[in-house]
C-alpha cells in the first residue's frame, strides 16, 4: 500500500521523545512524519534553564527545542503542528491516523508521545478567573500578587516550593490540601512550615471560585466534616501534577489506572508495530533526558520492526 | 529578551507604528515563562495561515510596554501574557494568560474575519 500519505512511521506528539523519535528514524531513512497538537518542544519549552542536559551547559527549553525540530527536519523528518486528531486505526498490520479536516495519514509503525499537561481544578470559577487571580505559575504571575492574600493548592513539591517562592510577594499563603500529609520532600515540607506567612488547610478542597472583576472568594470544602467555607482571597495558584494526553488513546492501548501508556523495555504497547516513549507513558522518572532516551529506544524498536516488515514482503512466498 | 520567532515590539514607538500601519494586529506581552511561551508558539504556528494578521511580541518587562500595561482593556489582569488584538489602531480584544489555539484562533476569526458581508 502506497499512497501520498503513507509513511515508515508516524510519531504522534513533538515533545523531546517525538522529535528524538523523528531524528533517529529519518536518519535511517524511514520516512517519517510527525503530528503534534500543542507546542513544539512539549513541556520542555516551558523550562527557562536546563542546566543538566548532557553536553549542552545551559540552554533554555525553548531554544533546545528548535534545535531539535531543526534537526529532525534536516534529516528528512516532515513536521506537522497545529493539527487535531479525530481517529485512530491501531489493529491492522497497517496503522492510520485521521485528523479533523479528514486527511488520514497511514505508517506501517507508530510511535505515541502525546506527553502531559498540567492538571486543572476543573471546578466553577476556574476558566473564567485565570489570569484574573487564578494561576499555574508562580514565576510568571507572582508579582500581580504583592500583598495581597492568596491560596496554593497541592501538597506535593511544586506547591510547598512555589508557596514559599510566592511568600515573597503575598502577605499571607494559605496551602489548601486534600490529604492530611504531604507528598512532598521532607525538605520542602520543612521549609513550608517553617515560614511564618504560611498557613495551612488540610484534608480540604476548592469547589468553587467568585468574583466580579477578580477573584474574590473561593468555597473550600472539609472532607472530613463537609462543611463549606467561603473563603476571602485575592490569588489561587495551583499546583497538583501533570496528566498524560492519552484520553484519545482509550481502548486502543493498554493503559494504566492514571492513563499512562504501559511499555516494555522496547518502548512497545500491547499492539504490534505501536509505541511509546516519554511523560505519556508509566513511569517514575520524568526529564527531558528520559524522554530523549525513550524516544531513542521507541526508534530503534520501530526501525527493526518496519525493516523487518519490509524484508518479509521482498522473500518469495513460500509455496 | 523575547527569543521567539515572532517580530518584537522594543518601544512604545514601534507599537505605535505597527498598529497604524497594519489593519489586524495581535500583541502577546510577556515573559519567557510556562505561560507566554505556548501563546508565543501558537502565534508563529498561525502566521501563515493568517497573513492578513501581523503578529509580534514585546516584553513585559521592558518599561516601554506601559503601552500595553496601561489599557483600561487590561485592568483586573493578573496573569501573564496580556495578549491585545488591534483593529485600525483599537483594542478590539484583550485576554490575560494562557490560551488555547482553539482560543486564539476563535478570536482571530471573528475579530479579524475577511469575509465581507453583504
Amino acid at each position: 500500500m502506497a499512497t501520498v500519505n503513507h509513511y515508515d512511521a508516524i510519531v504522534i506528539g513533538a515533545g523531546p521523545a517525538g522529535l528524538t523519535a523523528g531524528i533517529y528514524l529519518s536518519r535511517a531513512r524511514l520516512r517519517t512524519l510527525i503530528l503534534n497538537e500543542g507546542t513544539v518542544g512539549g513541556q520542555m519549552v516551558l523550562t527557562h534553564e536546563i542546566a543538566n542536559y548532557p553536553g549542552v551547559e545551559s540552554i533554555s527549553g525553548y531554544q533546545l527545542s528548535g534545535i531539535m525540530k531543526k534537526q529532525a527536519r534536516n534529516f528528512g523528518c516532515e513536521i506537522k503542528t497545529g493539527i487535531s486528531i479525530s481517529g485512530l486505526g491501531l489493529n491492522d498490520s497497517i496503522k492510520s491516523v485521521i485528523l479533523s479536516d479528514g486527511t488520514e495519514y497511514t505508517a506501517d509503525a507508530l510511535i505515541l508521545t502525546p506527553g502531559g499537561r498540567s492538571r486543572t481544578l476543573g471546578v466553577k470559577g476556574e476558566d473564567e478567573f485565570k489570569g484574573r487571580g487564578i494561576s499555574y505559575c508562580a514565576t510568571c504571575d507572582g508579582d500581580f500578587f504583592t500583598d495581597k492574600e492568596i491560596i496554593v493548592v497541592g501538597g506535593g513539591n511544586s506547591a510547598l516550593e512555589e508557596a514559599v517562592s510566592l511568600t515573597k510577594y503575598a502577605s499571607k499563603v494559605t496551602v489548601v490540601h486534600q490529604f492530611d500529609h504531604f507528598q512532598a520532600f521532607e525538605h520542602a515540607i520543612e521549609e513550608a512550615r517553617s515560614n511564618s506567612k504560611i498557613s495551612f488547610i488540610m484534608e480540604s478542597v476548592i469547589t468553587r471560585f467568585f468574583g466580579n472583576e477578580k477573584l474574590e472568594s473561593a468555597d473550600i470544602r472539609n472532607l472530613v466534616t463537609g462543611e463549606i467555607n467561603n473563603f476571602k482571597t485575592d490569588g489561587a495558584f495551583i499546583f497538583i501534577g501533570y496528566v498524560p494526553n492519552t484520553e484519545f488513546l482509550k481502548g486502543k492501548v493498554t493503559l494504566n489506572q492514571w492513563g499512562e501508556i504501559i511499555v516494555d523495555s522496547n518502548m512497545a504497547t500491547n499492539i504490534e508495530g505501536v509505541y511509546a516513549a516519554g511523560d505519556s507513558t508509566a513511569k517514575k522518572y520524568r526529564q527531558v533526558t528520559t524522554a530523549v532516551g525513550d524516544g531513542t529506544v521507541a526508534a530503534l524498536a520501530a526501525s527493526s520492526y518496519i525493516n523487518d516488515l519490509k524484508t518479509k514482503k521482498k522473500q518469495p512466498a513460500e509455496i | 529578551m523575547l527569543y521567539t520567532n515572532l517580530k518584537h515590539l522594543e518601544s512604545a514607538a514601534d507599537h505605535r507604528k505597527a498598529i497604524s500601519e497594519n489593519e489586524n494586529v495581535m500583541v502577546i506581552c510577556g515573559r519567557m515563562g510556562p505561560m507566554c511561551i505556548p501563546v508565543y508558539g501558537i502565534a508563529e504556528e498561525l502566521e501563515e495561515e493568517y497573513r492578513h494578521v501581523k503578529f509580534y511580541d514585546m516584553e513585559f518587562d521592558n518599561p516601554e510596554s506601559h503601552v500595553i500595561r496601561s489599557l483600561p482593556e487590561v485592568r483586573g489582569f493578573m496573569g501573564i501574557p496580556f495578549t491585545i488584538y488591534y483593529k485600525d489602531g483599537k483594542v478590539v480584544r484583550a485576554t490575560s494568560s494562557i490560551q488555547t489555539r482553539e482560543q486564539v484562533k476563535a478570536i482571530l476569526d471573528k475579530e479579524f474575519s475577511t469575509t465581507v458581508k453583504a
